[in-house]
């Protein structure tokens, strides 16, 4: 018997892909993580400050604030934009020329930039020249989401689910295209009412791309920043400041980049731990 | 319990019929008795998913009726016809237990909890689930989910007709026959009329005491498997049913005479007309053929070992013959001749059997 001697050689073919995810990850990170521990000054002067930025960050009340907005924000989102999205998925038609009719116009808010889409929002809903915004007036609701909060509150999420609710139809439509025939078919010889095939065929098999739906819906929701920022970048006073949005106001309005850092960290972290636990629990019945 | 009949019935998939090859399903008068166990056989795109989904319910006829007993159910849906079927791939509730899947249909019919648990009770023992009532339907193998599709329209009482379409499609090989004659064990207790689709003639010949062939959208022929086998009606059934199928040898019929190159072959009942213009086969199958002093004289090809016989190809100019020879039976080498079972000749005018 010989015994060969591997070729080492190979491991520089992962070096692409190494480097790539250097700079696109790892470096990016490993810089946060060394900002989050210094004091800055000017003239590029740092000075270790060790886990203080994390404890102020935790302690902060304006922290806690964006938090609070943040979570308010993504719940609100999830419980309109998932029933939402499986209900149009569901009287979507399955066969025949409008299916692609409906796919095109389901897709079309996801093609617009996110800023483009935060642009047309503020000017749709002005109160004395946008459509949306001087119809309500017209009809004589008061509304001016550049003044009130709540109003601020209504348009970013009628926003964000005429973005995005297109999302979570397309993936719950995936999944109910992948049924087969003979599912409906047993079920109307079994005398199913249509309730009892939604919550015992179509849910079932939608599972796995309603998981991913969440996950992408929250992920996505809990980072926002593009779009609040451009309809009400962040107001009025703080009313829509979100997490990114207060986060960007620290490390760039401020230039504070210790705590931003800090800030940085302890947000991934969070989303880190909320996908992580959506994961779990949403997929809990596959593993007995 | 029913007998099922369909009347005058045509299928069509187009909106307007036009051609003849635009009916799925061609005009068609059929009836299948109260109790019996049939199968309908035929080879992939032939109509017979059609038919079965028309006697369910789920397709409605493009003309014709669909009558279970005395009572037309051709407008009725099929949980108003009392039906059940299994499919092809078998269909669980994934997330419901054996036994709430067996309680499915109960359940959705509004009958009472108590009742219904013996009745699953019941239909669990009798498929052999009894053991695994309380799992959940999904992690069970194939065979176990198809007897579950089954199990969820037996638990139904009266049940007027109980369909399965190429139920074992998805079947590991060595469970089939299990399974198979699991089939054949229920309907004998049971005795609820059966009617299985397949394209697979083990499974229809073994499974049922009636056959339809199916080709092209129309019965070819309807009768035993013995029926079928010793006098197929057209060169289709020959040739679909056995292994290997009819042999097929272009004849001529002059003077009551039918002709194979020349040579004289008797045929089971000589029709007594002259056939004019048709295109003429001599058909016998290659376990009527058998090596003779004299006869055709052709050429041995190929001998293949087919167990407790060889299937011996041999040739008479461009026309292949084939025959079985038993085990222990002497085989010439190179050439020989060859004579035919009279009583299972059939003369065919046309592919249809002439007589």
């Amino acid at each position: 018997m010989t015994t060969k001697t591997p070729n080492q050689m190979a491991w520089w073919l992962v070096l692409p892909v190494v480097l790539l995810v250097a700079f696109n990850a790892v470096i990016p990170l490993m810089t946060v993580v060394n900002y989050s521990v210094q004091e800055t000054f000017g003239d590029n002067q740092f000075f270790f400050e060790g886990v203080k930025w994390f404890q102020e960050t935790i302690e902060s009340e304006r922290f806690h604030d964006a938090l609070r907005r943040q979570l308010f924000f993504t719940g609100i989102i999830l419980v309109i934009e998932i029933p939402l999205g499986v209900a149009i998925a569901l009287a979507m038609p399955r066969r025949g020329p409008w299916v692609s009719v409906c796919l095109v116009l389901m897709a079309m808010p996801l093609l617009i930039p996110w800023n483009v889409v935060g642009a047309m929002w503020n000017i749709l809903a002005l109160p004395d020249i946008g459509l949306l915004g001087h119809s309500l007036n017209a009809m004589g609701v008061n509304y001016n989401f550049t003044r009130q909060p709540v109003a601020a509150w209504a348009t970013l999420i009628a926003m964000d689910v005429w973005h995005w609710t297109s999302l979570v139809v397309l993936l719950a439509y995936a999944g109910l295209s992948a049924i087969p025939d003979a599912y409906y078919q047993a079920a109307k010889i079994d005398g199913a009412s249509n309730w009892a095939v939604f919550r015992y065929i179509q849910l079932p098999k939608m599972k796995r791309v309603l998981t991913i739906a969440v996950l992408l819906r929250f992920m996505d929701s809990f980072m926002i920043y593009t779009e609040p920022f451009v309809l009400t970048g962040g107001g009025p006073g703080n009313s829509t400041t979100l997490l990114s949005i207060d986060l960007v106001k620290i490390a760039l309005g401020r230039f504070d980049l210790g705590p931003a850092g800090a800030m940085s960290l302890i947000y991934f972290l969070i989303v880190l731990l909320l996908s992580w636990i959506f994961y779990t629990v949403m997929t809990k019945d596959e593993a007995d | 319990m029913a007998r099922i009949s369909l009347k005058d019935l045509r299928h069509s998939y187009r909106e307007q019929p036009v051609t003849d090859s635009d009916w799925a399903v061609k005009r068609l008068d059929l009836e299948w008795t109260d109790g019996s166990a049939n199968a309908l056989l035929g080879p992939s795109g032939c109509g017979k998913t059609t038919l079965l989904n028309i006697i369910s319910g789920l397709l409605k006829p493009t003309e014709g009726s669909v009558w279970f007993d005395d009572r037309d159910v051709t407008a009725h849906p099929p949980d108003a016809r009392n039906i059940a079927q299994v499919f092809q791939f078998p269909v669980v509730y994934d997330t419901m237990s054996v036994y709430d899947n067996l309680a499915f249909p109960l359940r959705n019919r509004g009958v009472s909890e108590q009742e219904l648990d013996s009745r699953v009770r019941e239909i669990a023992a009798l498929l052999d689930l009894d053991a695994m009532l309380e799992q959940r339907a999904a992690g069970l193998t194939a065979d176990g989910k198809q007897k579950i599709s089954l199990g969820r329209g037996l638990v139904r009482l009266d049940v007027a007709v109980i369909m399965f379409d190429e139920p074992l499609t998805v079947i590991d090989p060595h469970l089939k026959w299990r399974l198979r004659s699991k089939l054949k064990e229920l309907h004998q207790r049971l005795r609820t009329t059966m009617i299985y689709v397949t394209h697979d003639q083990t499974e229809a010949l073994t499974f049922a005491d009636q056959v339809m062939v199916m080709n092209d959208g129309m019965i070819v022929q309807a009768g035993t498997p013995v029926e079928l086998f010793e006098r197929p009606r057209h060169t289709f059934v020959g040739h679909f049913i056995g292994s290997p199928g009819m042999n097929l040898l272009p004849a001529t019929f002059e003077d009551g005479v039918a002709r194979f190159a020349g040579f004289a072959v008797e045929v089971a009942a000589p029709p007594k007309t002259p056939l004019t213009d048709a295109r003429l086969e001599i058909g016998v199958r290659p376990e009527f053929v058998r090596f003779g002093a004299d006869g055709i004289p052709v050429r041995v090809l190929k001998v293949r070992d087919g167990g407790r016989y060889r299937v011996v190809e041999t040739a008479h100019g461009a026309t292949t013959i084939k025959l079985l020879v038993g085990e222990g039976d002497a085989l010439p080498s190179e050439s020989g001749h060859l004579k035919f079972d009279r009583a299972h000749t059939q003369l065919y005018a046309d592919g249809w059997i002439a007589s």
